[in-house]
């Protein structure tokens, strides 16, 4: 037997956080108590957690059978090196998120502080439970534990109504996700009655019963991660909840759903067939597609980042397609690198969008407003919030020498490659995928210009606005803590791969490192120096030394002055802020080359209007292709069904006597 | 890391801090000769740079420091770029440190900057230049990544000296995906260079300006740095589409006969590029900002069809 002591470790996290959420429910109005007491302390749990799944990484597998549950059915929890690798996500994300918590929570803002930190905590200790689950019942009871813990944040301000829309929206979906997911779960076991992981494990399920469980899997952990086109409830929810919820539910909890496609496909089918990958290339390449570009058209600031949430989903889900189509053909090396950038991206992901999410929660609380055409200039006003969301704008944009930029460029490297398929055809279909992520990348960088153009350069568009005020010290530690993330895994990255790499080495069989080096701290190599290298530190201290070099020079030989003007704008004598571009402006280029993405109303003036107003909607058009047919259908069978109530105890009755009737007749029959 | 190596590379800094105004000097001498005026001297925009350095700064009494420190990166990230590309030898010691992804994510590094900086003071111009100059860049973007992709999987490698070597091993045929990818990274270098047909780098009109838009606002030592740079930005591209295209007279490791060559060699390329930039600038009209993303759209098509030939030749 092995050691237990990184799992008890876990399980104590798991437990103290529990605590600290009932804690904060025994006095949910004392804000203080809540704020200034329960969420550090829930931060340190956090850093805890980090250190133990930091270690738990290369180290075997932990089992764990806690006494709990219906009699006969305990809890088995594992943990390995990929349930170990994502607890690290959780733990990293979470440690900023709740340290900003601390500062950002308020009372009156619908449920009481103390509420919010229980269902806080839940949802905290529910991902975390998802991620150590050992059989069915534990994933499926957390599962839905984090689905109703979530639930209950988004609809933290439960009397606007919108708000409740989006919390009824996520929790449909969020169930007929969990539906399919219990379904696949049926599959695996493969009629033993044992739904242990264990036991799933080894089952040999013949192709057709591996490919079902598999698609189940990927349609009820994709409604889960917002994969198209499960996604319509992402875009709602996520701007719904308040900020540091939705930097948990984008950074973390879209994590867990990827989780639970690689345990499935790797782990517990282990043998997939190359088809899978061509879907899930497919399906993420269109995600991620329809993602950045619905984000390019966003007004609401929230809404953008949700949908640049879809858009790295989709980007993840396609790191998983080819890790699949790489280990069906047993070309394991490059299953591992794409796994990798894969595994990366969602750590980076985790980082730079709870980032970005709590920096609009500040410019939330700060200004009131969530609408990028009424912000503008937040730089000056905000200085703190203003220079960690540029890191976290050029982490997500994917720009050198960001943590983003690491796993983009290792995911098209394992696109560049892959010359050995033996299937001609897909060998030729891969690169297109390349050129997919390619475009992609670009727009995100458009979206993010976009993002943080508008709303903290320029002059502010509202008067108000020169009143808005910094982060307070906690919440500027939590920026400060994912900027420090998104940064040091930018320059550092070959640790973090070498500390990723037990992760591969397990699923598909082979490491990076076992062909080789990763490379060492200078540069990162993952498959050979001559094929492709990479080295953020000397990039960094390039740069730095010739704009250092620049700087000093131009000083010497010339001079420093500066003369302070209005700004010149073409000579132009009229110039207000409301001539700087809109959100929509900004978006525009976008709706009119992609606009069979959109449905779009628009109201343009004419010449004789006295009073012109301009305005443009854009909706998703799968609203209307996909879910309001289906709400129609749903609608019309409930109502025939509704037929047979008739409200009277003698009609029932009668149901009854024909049911039992008929049941004899089968018996005996 | 060896003298030699060092010596090579700030020897490959100061040709192309010296040559990429140069380069800019010809390529308007060239036009100036084509559409029949009288040329400034090649000097001309040394002339330009010093007489902008000497000036003071006039800034907007907005302007946050990330609007200051914005030209300096952009310079910066051209400079580093233009040293990346083996252009006079394969044998430099920055080469490892980024591949040709790396190239692209420093174009991409300073347009953020420079856009960012655009949208700093909040004028009209300002931002519309912003705007236009991320559509530009996200629809050349990929295109460049595809015609680099191509060249990558020729050689089996994504670094840049690698590429050199091994294309310029190989004896002179007109391989058809680099063919493709060789009108691809045309129009892409037009492009994002603020060439004829996309933006013309000689107009103040408010309503067609792109790249003269977003620096509508520095003067004095900050315009100097982004012209300067937008010039060793010319020179990046040129030197790219060289190695990829046309590689031969390059310096490999340790060969210092062809080192000494290669400046001369490399001097009588730019100056055809510069001849044939000319040509291209002085024969097409400008297009509408709206047909550009055609434009580009093509140019991403054929650098897919360059990757697609190859898949299905071999070549």
């Amino acid at each position: 037997m092995i050691g237990t002591a990184a799992i008890d470790g876990v399980v104590a996290v798991v437990t103290a956080w529990l605590l600290l959420g009932m804690a904060g429910a025994v006095r949910p109005r004392h804000f203080g108590f809540v704020a200034r007491v329960l969420f550090p302390a829930s931060a340190g749990a956090s850093l805890v957690l980090a250190g133990l799944a930091i270690g738990a990484i290369p180290a075997p597998p932990q089992v764990s059978i806690l006494p709990l549950g219906l009699p006969g059915l305990p809890f088995h929890l594992r943990l390995d090196a990929l349930s170990a690798f994502f607890l690290a996500v959780l733990a990293l994300a979470s440690a900023g998120i709740s340290i900003f918590g601390a500062g950002y929570f308020r009372t009156g803002e619908g449920t009481a502080p103390g509420m919010i930190c229980l269902q806080y905590h839940m949802f905290l200790a529910a991902m975390a439970l998802v991620l150590l689950a050992d059989d069915a019942y534990v994933f499926m009871v957390s599962w839905e534990l984090m689905a109703l813990a979530s639930f209950f944040l988004v609809t933290t301000n439960h009397r606007v109504p919108e708000i409740q829309r989006a919390g009824y929206l996520y929790l449909l979906i969020a169930h007929v996700g969990a539906i399919a997911i219990l379904l696949a779960f049926g599959v695996l076991q493969a009629g033993t009655g044992d739904y242990t992981f264990q036991n799933m494990r080894a089952q040999r399920l013949p192709p057709f019963a591996a490919s079902a469980a598999f698609l189940l899997a990927l349609f009820g952990f994709g409604a889960k991660a917002g994969l198209l086109p499960l996604h319509a409830w992402l875009p709602e929810a996520h701007p719904a909840a308040p900020s540091p919820v939705s930097a948990l539910m984008s950074g973390v909890m879209l994590k867990t759903a990827i989780y639970g496609m690689l345990r499935v496909t790797f782990d517990l089918v282990a043998a997939p067939l190359w088809w899978w990958g061509v879907v899930a290339l497919a399906l993420g390449l269109a995600t991620a597609l329809f993602g950045v570009v619905f984000a390019a058209a966003q007004v609401d600031m929230k809404r953008l980042l949700a949908y640049s949430s879809i858009e790295n989903i989709g980007l993840l889900v396609m790191g998983m397609g080819l890790a699949i189509v790489f280990h069906a053909y047993h070309m394991d090396s490059l299953a591992a690198l794409a796994l990798t950038a894969m595994l990366l991206h969602a750590l980076n992901h985790a980082l730079f969008k709870s980032l970005l999410f709590l920096g609009t929660g500040a410019v939330l609380h700060a200004t009131q407003e969530r609408n990028l055409g009424k912000l503008g200039g937040l730089l000056r006003y905000m200085p703190w919030v203003g220079w960690t969301m540029l890191a976290g704008v050029i982490a997500s944009a994917g720009l050198p020498p960001s943590n983003g930029f690491v796993s983009e460029w290792l995911l098209l490297q394992s696109f560049l490659f892959t010359g050995g398929l033996p299937n001609p055809y897909l060998g030729m279909l891969v690169p297109l995928f390349a050129a997919g992520v390619a475009l992609v990348a670009a727009l995100a960088g458009y979206v993010m210009v976009k993002f943080f153009g508008v709303i903290f350069l320029g002059r502010p568009r509202e008067e108000r606005l020169a009143q808005a005020h910094d982060a307070g010290r906690l919440e500027r530690l939590g920026l400060l803590w994912l900027t420090a993330g998104c940064v040091l895994i930018g320059i550092f990255p070959v640790p973090v791969l070498d500390l990723i790499d037990p992760i591969p080495a397990t699923l598909v069989g082979h490491g990076l490192a076992q062909g080789g080096r990763i490379g060492d701290w200078l540069v990162l190599a993952p498959v050979s120096a001559e094929r492709a290298s990479y080295s953020p530190i000397v990039f960094v201290i390039a740069t730095l030394a010739l704009m250092g070099l620049a700087f000093v020079l131009v000083r010497r030989l010339f001079h420093g002055r500066v003369r302070r003007a209005a700004p010149w704008d073409c000579g132009f004598p009229l110039q207000t802020a409301r001539m700087q571009d809109t959100a929509e402006g900004f978006g525009q280029p976008i709706r009119q080359i992609f606009e069979p993405f959109f449905r779009m109303q628009r109201e343009l003036p004419t010449a004789f209007d006295t009073a012109p107003r301009y305005r443009v909607t854009v909706e998703d058009p799968l609203w209307h292709w996909l879910y309001l047919p289906i709400a129609r259908v749903t609608d019309r069978v409930s109502r025939f069904i509704g037929l047979l109530q008739r409200g009277r105890i003698s009609t029932y009755l009668f149901y009854s006597f024909v049911t039992l009737v008929a049941l004899l007749f089968l018996t005996q029959a | 890391m060896r003298l030699e190596g060092i010596a090579a590379q700030v020897f490959s800094m100061a040709a192309a801090l010296v040559l990429a105004p140069l380069l800019a000097g010809w390529v308007g001498q060239c036009r100036a000769w084509l559409q029949n005026r009288r040329a400034p001297p090649l000097l001309q925009p040394f002339r330009t740079l010093h007489k902008l350095f000497h000036k003071e700064a006039v800034m907007a009494h907005e302007a946050s420091p990330l609007y200051r420190a914005a030209p300096y990166v952009v310079f910066a990230c051209m400079l580093l770029a233009g040293m990346i590309v083996p252009t006079l030898s394969t044998d430099l010691p920055l080469a490892p440190a980024a591949d040709a992804i790396a190239l692209v994510g420093l174009f991409a590094l300073a347009r953020l900057f420079i856009s960012l900086a655009a949208m700093d003071v909040g004028t009209a111009f300002g931002t519309m230049g912003a705007r236009r100059e991320m559509l530009i860049g996200f629809l050349a973007e990929p295109a460049l990544l595809m015609v680099l992709f191509t060249a990558s999987l020729l050689s089996s490698s994504t670094s840049l000296a690698r590429i050199v070597e091994s294309v310029s091993r190989q004896e002179l045929a007109i391989l058809p995906s680099l063919a493709f990818a060789g009108v691809a990274f045309t129009m892409v270098s037009l492009a994002e260079n603020a060439r004829i047909p996309v933006d013309n780098p000689a107009t103040h009109l408010e309503l067609t300006m792109i790249h003269e838009a977003l620096v509508l606002e520095y003067s004095g030592r900050h315009l100097a740095l982004l012209e300067w740079a937008a010039a060793l930005k010319l020179f990046a591209y040129s030197c790219t589409g060289i190695a990829l295209f046309f590689p031969w007279g390059v310096a490999h490791a340790r060969d210092h006969v062809a080192l000494a060559l290669a400046l001369p060699v490399l001097v009588a390329k730019l100056a055809a590029g510069g001849v044939f930039l000319a040509l291209i600038e002085t024969t097409l009209a400008k297009m509408r900002i709206f047909r550009v993303p055609e434009f580009l759209a093509t140019a991403f098509l054929l650098g897919v069809l360059a990757l697609l030939v190859h898949m299905l030749l071999g070549a």
